[in-house]
């Protein structure tokens, strides 16, 4: 029996020879400069939906007619929604312009006309809810998720259910038993995964915002590839109630927005302890948007005392050079703001793949029995029970789904167990004293979101070992139930208007607020940023 | 409404392999025990505790036979909490069909359990009351199998770190089984949720799920192989049956199935350390069927051993079959069952403090074994003290009529028996008549006192618990206070004399035993009130002085 570490090696090697990892690339600054948009170009969509309704300047039907219209126009070609819920949509757009028009400003929530997308993991009440796969086609739950139901409650307005792969398993969203959805920058890549659908959506301005799940960088890795911001919080921090599990003891709700502004007015709400979860935190709750760094405020030195440690081993071999390049240039612009930048070596950092595959297969093994057929969901008829739950299954979950759900089931198997699964979790205590011991001595630890910027479609489908190295960014936050926040920082040469590259940002537990201050928007973004953006505009949604 | 949740599917085969009897069984994977048991049987004894004597008659029968039997029982208890063990789902036993139901216990997407915190504290009482060691911090484990009554595929248990752990329990076993005092050990007692049940179709063409019991908490006590027949093992049941009643966490209703007995037997020579090949027997919903299931099975064993067919025994779950008093074979064991045990990570550990615990150790109430030490220091015999003990609502009218004063052997007698056989009689229990246990006090202490006679009391105490009343009243009511007026007395039993002289002569002829016929007459004469000490004082002395 192979002890896990070799398995590791496999895994890495796999990553160095993977030739698609080799093409270099340039970094985007080279590109013809633009006329830069004048700061605050980029605002709070939130905070401006909600001036222009309490001003009465739009309504909230208005606004969801907008984003409804451009959903319409680019769904075709980007296909990031499973479910579009268009009228249910209206309807609440319309009871709350009654509403303003009766009460005034006090008689909606603070997230009044913001549509939002929600990845199909988690449950939505009478609106379909699959998680991606087949086996809970047609499912409609009971109830919301409790994410769902505090944007809710705060006035905010479904608008679908985003496509993800199945059950979050996979890395590009190509793993969905639904469809294939493409990257908003070039219709020729994966937006990243799983939460493909839900960075996607808000990317090409299909919604707002919109919720995703992070069990080992599904959000930060699609925001990194779509370049939106992804934040994945705290472990805790945000109530998994509505969350179709996959590996319980590492996943957290995240979100996806246009801006930091974005991501911590919806994390103020989404956070905190809920009695339907028991690992839900009761850690305060700050009011994560105010107080953040104003942007008139970037020439002072605004980070001056932070201290920030890029993470040594992310930037080595396997690490597309344009990649690299982007995360040194923000480094720079990280230090020009007053922080103090230096590399720091996490040595376990590399051991955190094939622990994280290890333990993610095993509780997906578990947390996936439940689809058996037998209560909802797809059935197969059959003569008896074993052929009835063989069918079921074997008919509706995808190819990925059942490889994770043998690895897991062999790992937890009497005589794997100590090799495996226990000795995985010894990894994982290593991995999270390494970032202890880092976030000592730093307040922020940076890295890249993904070891390359989007990749074609059908690239890594058939070699799920190169799809798994991808998530070496990533992996480790999720082992170590640590807040990161992946922004915009630079791009690669791709696409028509060049391909976005993400900084991954990482917090101590519940100091989210910290990487927002040293995000304060796009603060870290090199010149070259609006040409490409602008780029991206023009080509793909017009106006916004 | 029962809700067809095997949504139309045909399962003709489904259950073929399980015979009809499969049917009455609860759950087979549920139930068939795991690496722990299977380790317990299978290390070297370190030889029965020295408590364990051969009093019984079975144990000293199959050891004259030159055998000896193990036996080792795991107990499930439901626990008579309010909601389920991780939703806010109530149960009540024989509801509808999917009447106490929600998305948690139902298994569905994204939802997660919650523990009730109330089962954490009838797990910690049962611990204290088995002697156990209490863990500090215990987790919840995954064990994982496929059944349509198991919603989530796995069962929320405890594996490696149980609640309570190397604790013991202390029982008499009856008089009338030879008695002598028992220490049995208990290995473990965790936490775990029960699954729901499957309803069959008469026609065995589809089963139907009921999801009410899913997710209902249950504590599962594992006991160390101590006992060697079938009424010891019988005995523990019911004495883990008392100590539920008694801490009020269960109803322990076997018929319900709020306790659930599994037992494993295995016969070894005397004088061999290793234990024989263990056989698992379920299906048994009395104590008295778990002593005869046993010791069914031990002969069963030692037959097989006789005849040189001891490798015919082997590690299987049999049935306990009550119409034919057999029990027979329900499913072999092909292997080791894996679970794929592993850390429940939606559960947070239950981490538990002293004085957590100290509360509850606190607010215990007196268990069975306390007090059956504390009767029989009062003098009385085992069989009196089983009686009383047995029972928590005789033992506290017991106890209370004591704090009235009355004396505990006069007390017990009244209770078992007077007032025992009405309760036969009228099928109640002792709780549900009107006496209380103050009136049975002044009772016994107006005979004490000669106000009334025993007689009247026996006549004042069915009053009493029919009516309820006091002693006192009663006695008012019908003018029963006693005469023990010599001079009435005498009186009376002039005129007896003088009514009967036949009788009178033939007594005088030496007919002597004639003395009742007139004690009779007299008693008759006052009403039953006479004072029947002086009566046949006087009632002697007036015959023989004429003679």
């Amino acid at each position: 029996m192979p002890p896990p570490l070799q398995a590791q090696r496999l895994l890495l090697s796999h990553r160095r020879l993977a030739p698609s990892h080799r093409r270099l690339f340039t970094v985007v600054s080279s590109l013809p400069s633009a006329p830069t948009l004048a700061t605050g170009a980029v605002p709070s969509s939130i905070l401006s939906i909600r001036e222009s309704l309490l001003s009465g300047e739009r309504t909230a039907a208005d606004i969801t007619a907008d984003y409804l219209s451009r959903l319409r126009r680019t769904e075709p070609s980007v296909r990031s929604f499973i479910h579009v819920a268009d009228a249910a949509a209206e309807r609440e757009a319309e009871e709350l312009d009654r509403r303003i028009a009766t009460g005034g400003r006090e008689a909606v929530g603070p997230l009044a006309g913001v549509i939002f997308g929600v990845k199909d993991n988690l449950c939505t009440a009478n609106m379909p809810s699959t998680g991606g796969s087949r086996i809970l086609d047609g499912y409609r739950p009971a109830y919301d998720a409790t994410a769902v139901r505090r944007l809710r409650e705060a006035d905010a307005i479904v608008v679908g259910k985003t496509n993800l792969d199945e059950f979050g398993m996979g890395s590009t969203t190509e793993g969905s038993g639904f469809q294939v959805t493409t990257n908003p920058w070039d219709d020729s890549r994966v937006p990243g995964g799983s939460s493909g659908g839900s960075a996607s959506a808000v990317s090409a301005r299909q919604c707002v915002v919109s919720l995703g799940s992070d069990t080992g960088g599904s959000v930060r890795q699609p925001a990194s590839f779509c370049g939106v911001v992804g934040l994945k919080p705290t472990y805790g921090r945000v109530s998994r109630f509505g969350l179709m599990a996959y590996a319980s003891s590492l996943v957290v709700v995240g979100c996806f927005g246009s801006s930091v502004i974005d991501t911590a007015t919806i994390l103020s709400v989404i956070a905190g302890h809920d009695k339907m979860d028991s690992t839900s935190s009761s850690h305060y709750v700050p009011d994560y948007k105010s107080e953040l760094i104003p942007q008139d405020l970037l020439e002072s030195k605004p980070l001056n005392g932070t201290r920030i440690g890029i993470i040594q081993e992310t930037l080595g071999e396997g690490v597309e050079t344009g990649v690299i390049s982007s995360i040194k240039a923000a480094a720079s612009h990280l230090e020009q703001l007053g922080s103090v930048v230096e590399e720091v070596s996490l040595p376990s950092f590399c051991l955190g793949l094939p622990a994280y595959y290890i333990l993610a297969s095993s509780e997906a093994s578990s947390n996936l029995s439940r689809y058996d057929g037998i209560r909802y969901g797809r059935q197969i008829s059959a003569d008896d029970l074993n052929e009835l739950y063989g069918g079921s299954r074997a008919n509706s979950l995808g190819h990925e789904v059942k490889m994770r759900i043998l690895m897991g089931t062999y790992a937890l198997s009497a005589g794997y167990y100590d090799a495996y699964y226990k000795r995985a979790q010894q990894v994982r205590t290593l991995v999270k004293k390494s970032f202890n011991e880092a976030l000592e001595r730093y307040d922020i630890l940076v890295s890249p979101a993904a070891p390359s910027a989007a990749y074609k479609i059908g690239e890594k489908i058939n070699d799920p070992l190169a799809m798994y190295a991808g998530d070496i960014m990533t992996v480790n936050v999720n082992l170590a139930g640590l807040p990161a926040l992946v922004v915009l920082c630079g791009f690669v040469e791709g696409g028509s208007a060049g391909l976005p590259v993400g900084l991954q940002m990482i917090g101590s537990p519940f100091s989210e607020r910290a990487s927002y201050d040293a995000a304060v928007n796009r603060l870290c973004l090199p010149d070259g940023f609006e040409a490409s953006r602008i780029k991206f505009q023009d080509r793909f949604h017009g106006v916004y | 409404m029962a809700l067809t949740l095997l949504r139309g599917i045909r399962t003709p085969t489904l259950f073929r392999r399980n015979a009809g009897l499969f049917f009455t069984t609860i759950h087979p994977p549920l139930s068939s025990f795991t690496t722990r048991a299977e380790s317990a049987q299978a290390t070297e004894s370190k030889a029965a505790p020295k408590s364990i004597q051969l009093a019984t008659k079975e144990a000293a029968e199959h050891k004259k036979q030159g055998f000896e039997a193990v036996i080792g029982i795991e107990t499930h208890v439901q626990l008579s909490t309010v909601t389920k063990a991780f939703c806010s789902c109530p149960y009540n036993y024989g509801s509808q069909p999917n009447s106490t139901v929600c998305p948690t216990c139902m298994g569905h997407p994204g939802t997660l359990p919650v523990l009730n915190a109330k089962v954490v504290e009838c797990a910690v009482k049962l611990g204290l009351a088995l002697n156990c060691e209490i863990s500090m911090t215990s987790k919840f484990d995954r064990k994982q199998y496929f059944y349509p009554d198991l919603p989530k595929g796995y069962q929320i248990s405890q594996f490696d770190i149980p609640i309570a752990k190397e604790g013991y329990l202390d029982l008499d076993l009856p008089v009338e089984f030879g008695g002598g005092h028992r220490r049995f050990g208990v290995t473990r007692v965790h936490i775990e949720e029960d699954a729901g049940k499957l309803l069959h179709s008469e026609s065995g063409s589809y089963s139907q799920v009921d999801l009410n019991r899913a997710g209902v908490p249950l504590l599962e006590i594992v006991s160390e192989p101590d006992m060697r027949t079938g009424i010891e093992a019988a005995e523990y049941g019911a004495e883990i049956q008392r100590l539920v009643r008694y801490l009020g966490v269960s109803n322990g209703n076997m018929q319900e199935g709020s306790l659930r007995c599994d037992v494993n037997v295995s016969v070894r020579p005397v004088g061999q350390s290793k234990f024989g090949t263990k056989v698992e027997i379920k299906n048994m919903n009395s104590f008295s069927a778990i002593n005869r299931a046993i010791d069914y099975e031990i002969s069963r064993q030692i037959v097989l051993h006789k005849e040189g067919q001891a490798d015919q025994i082997v590690q299987e779950t049999r049935l306990w079959d009550e119409s034919s008093q057999k029990t027979f074979t329900m499913r072999k064991k092909e292997g080791l069952a894996d679970y794929r045990y592993f850390p429940e990570p939606d559960l947070p550990e239950v981490v538990l403090t002293s004085d957590y615990i100290d509360e509850i150790h606190k607010s215990m109430p007196e268990l069975p074994e306390a007090k059956r030490r504390r009767y029989e220091n009062m003098g009385l015999s085992m069989q009196d003290v089983l009686f009383l003990a047995n029972d928590d609502n005789v033992a506290r009218f017991f106890d209370s009529t004591l704090e009235h004063g009355a004396d505990a052997k006069l007390a017990a007698n009244w209770i078992m028996g007077d007032i025992a056989a009405y309760l036969k009689n009228e099928k109640l229990s002792i709780d549900e008549i009107k006496l209380t246990p103050l009136e049975l006090s002044e009772l016994i202490a107006s005979i004490k006192n000669g106000t009334i006679s025993g007689k009247i009391g026996k006549e004042i105490l069915i009053e009493l618990i029919a009516k309820g009343g006091t002693v006192k009243s009663v006695i008012e009511e019908k003018d029963l206070v006693q005469i023990a007026d010599p001079a009435a007395i005498e009186a009376m039993v002039d005129q007896a004399l003088a009514d009967n002289p036949k009788q009178l002569e033939q007594y005088r002829a030496g007919k002597t035993k004639l003395q009742g016929f007139f004690a009779g007459q007299v008693m008759k004469a006052s009403k039953g009130k006479a004072n029947p000490v002086l009566l046949n004082k006087i009632l002697g002395e007036k015959l023989n002085a004429n003679s």
